[in-house]
């Protein structure tokens, strides 16, 4: 079976800044792919190029011949834009149902349907009427997530999801992705600088650094140095060149 | 008192206020509905400036002998079209770009008309002539309103999701760019005809202000939508009739009845909220 998405040997340049460097991994059906990586590492770039947002300057991203890239349930960072928007949590989460068809200018009886299942999954629809603008951090996610469930059947991008939250909220926020991933199935690809938690329930691991790039299955990582290096264990290799060169 | 027994001879209606309130209401309806989307996405402004684009214009237009009309709605259309594609491809950094715009546009039409003397003339797109307007006028307004309500109606659930979240969007294959340019075409109709009537100085705020008290009342996208409709048509009406009853400048009354109606707003949130 082809990978659900793959990226070979992807490349972003910005001028003459190369913000992604032959990049090459794979994202199989009902996989859990966490990227790890500091800030400036090109995480937030590599979301635009899956989303097709951004162009390639080389490489290519491919997808499994019965996945479309549009069907990507995309999960946004957090951001302040939205915060006086008056919509209520259906408006939002319906919205999610519009890429299935290109030209009805209104919503079928099956994009209801999913939205109303999606809020039910995601213990919101009690909460239908209220105004998005008036929930909590974690609430929102919620709501967002339930979008994104409602443009996909297979694939989730999450940027970021636990951002903001605080660490209850988080932990339930992982959990109900780990469930959708284990039960339903739906593979994801969640970016994040949280090492411990992000990492807890995946099954591959993408780590980021700004002159390289590790694509590993999550055992491998957790035995590798760069992990114990995060963690603390062992002198990173960083540290030790420094105290070469102080020598 | 006199004024109101006035008010409801038949002849009156027929001709000094049946043309205004046909053309009036649908202006403000296309201004409520677009007023939403450009007051969420941050782009207020833009209607401003492009009503002083379109002042220099109808300038230019009006001396050279062109018609006016013909004349003012491609070059708004242009600008529109090309502010809308600043700010979405974020080269508009700040609202310079704006000012600059309107104020040079506004410049060369005052250049124009004064160098021709025709000032009473232009004095109309500056303040609007809503009093006396043609039946030509009046049935272009329609039309664009029905243009308007048309496309709004069947791009709703995608201005919504442009509007909200243009990413997401943009990643479910939604042709952001696309909407935006409808959008952007669509403002600059209404703009041009909204000058004729409200006047370039007034029109932005009957984009603006109706949307804002809708938002002080609903929670709802929708809600929003159909309010600021019903507020900005009722405060046109409500407006344009103390105009006539006490002899004011209709535009500017108009205006000041919708700000007394968006306080209004803001106190009746603050009272609930309190609650």
């Amino acid at each position: 079976m082809t990978p659900l998405l793959s990226c070979n040997d992807v490349t972003v340049r910005f001028g003459t800044n190369t913000v992604l460097d032959k990049l090459n991994f794979c994202v199989e059906h009902g996989d859990y792919l966490t990227v790890i990586g500091k800030n400036g590492s090109g995480k937030s770039t590599l979301i635009r190029c899956l989303l097709r947002l951004c162009p390639l300057t080389g490489g290519s991203i491919t997808a499994a011949e019965d996945f479309q890239r549009r069907e990507i349930g995309y999960l946004p960072q957090q951001s302040g834009v939205q915060k006086d928007f008056p919509a209520t949590v259906e408006e939002v989460v319906r919205s999610g149902c519009l890429g299935n068809h290109r030209f009805l200018p209104f919503y079928t009886k099956e994009d209801k349907l999913e939205a109303e299942k999606n809020m039910h999954k995601l213990g919101i629809c009690s909460l239908r009427k209220r105004s998005y603008r008036t929930l909590s951090g974690g609430q929102q996610q919620r709501v967002l997530l339930a979008r994104a469930l409602c443009a996909t059947q297979k694939l989730l991008l999450l940027d970021e999801p636990v951002n903001g939250l605080d660490p209850k909220v988080s932990a339930e926020f992982y959990d109900i992705i780990r469930e959708l991933n284990r039960k339903d199935g739906i593979a994801v690809i969640m970016v994040s600088h949280d090492m411990t938690n992000g990492l807890r329930d995946a099954k591959h691991v993408l780590y980021l650094e700004e002159d390289a790039q590790y694509f590993t299955d999550i055992e491998t990582f957790r035995e590798s140095e760069q992990a114990q290096r995060l963690r603390g264990e062992i002198p990173s290799g960083a540290h030790l060149r420094e105290v070469r060169q102080d020598g | 008192m006199d004024n109101v027994q006035q008010l409801f001879t038949p002849e009156l209606w027929q001709y000094v206020m049946l043309r205004p309130l046909i053309g009036g209401i649908a202006i403000a309806i296309c201004a409520a509905l677009l007023g939403t989307t450009l007051v969420l996405r941050r782009y207020s402004m833009i209607g401003d400036g492009l009503s002083h684009v379109g002042y220099g214009a109808l300038c230019v237009a009006s001396v050279m002998g062109f018609a006016p009309l013909y004349v003012a709605i491609p070059v708004v259309l242009v600008s529109a079209l090309l502010l809308f594609w600043l700010s979405e491809s974020g080269k508009l950094k700040g609202d310079y770009v704006i000012a600059l715009f309107s104020t040079t546009a506004m410049a060369i039409g005052i250049l124009f008309s004064s160098k021709a003397g025709l000032t009473n003339d232009v004095s109309h797109y500056m303040f609007g002539s809503i009093l006396s307007l043609e039946r030509s006028d009046v049935v272009l307004c329609v039309i664009t309103a029905a243009v308007v309500i048309a496309i709004f109606l069947l791009l709703y659930h995608r201005i919504f999701a442009v509007t909200f979240d243009g990413n997401f969007s943009k990643a479910t294959g939604i042709p952001v760019r696309f909407y935006h340019m409808v959008i952007a075409a669509l403002i600059a109709l209404t703009v041009v005809m909204g000058m004729m009537l409200m006047g370039t100085l007034l029109i932005s705020s009957l984009i603006v202000v109706p949307t804002l008290s809708a938002m002080r009342l609903c929670r709802s996208f929708r809600g929003v939508v159909i309010s600021s409709v019903c507020i900005s048509v009722s405060c046109f009406v409500l407006g344009l009739f103390i105009a006539v009853l006490c002899d004011f400048t209709p535009g500017a009354t108009v205006v000041v009845t919708n700000v007394a109606f968006y306080l209004l707003c803001c106190l009746f949130s603050r009272i609930r909220g309190a609650e």
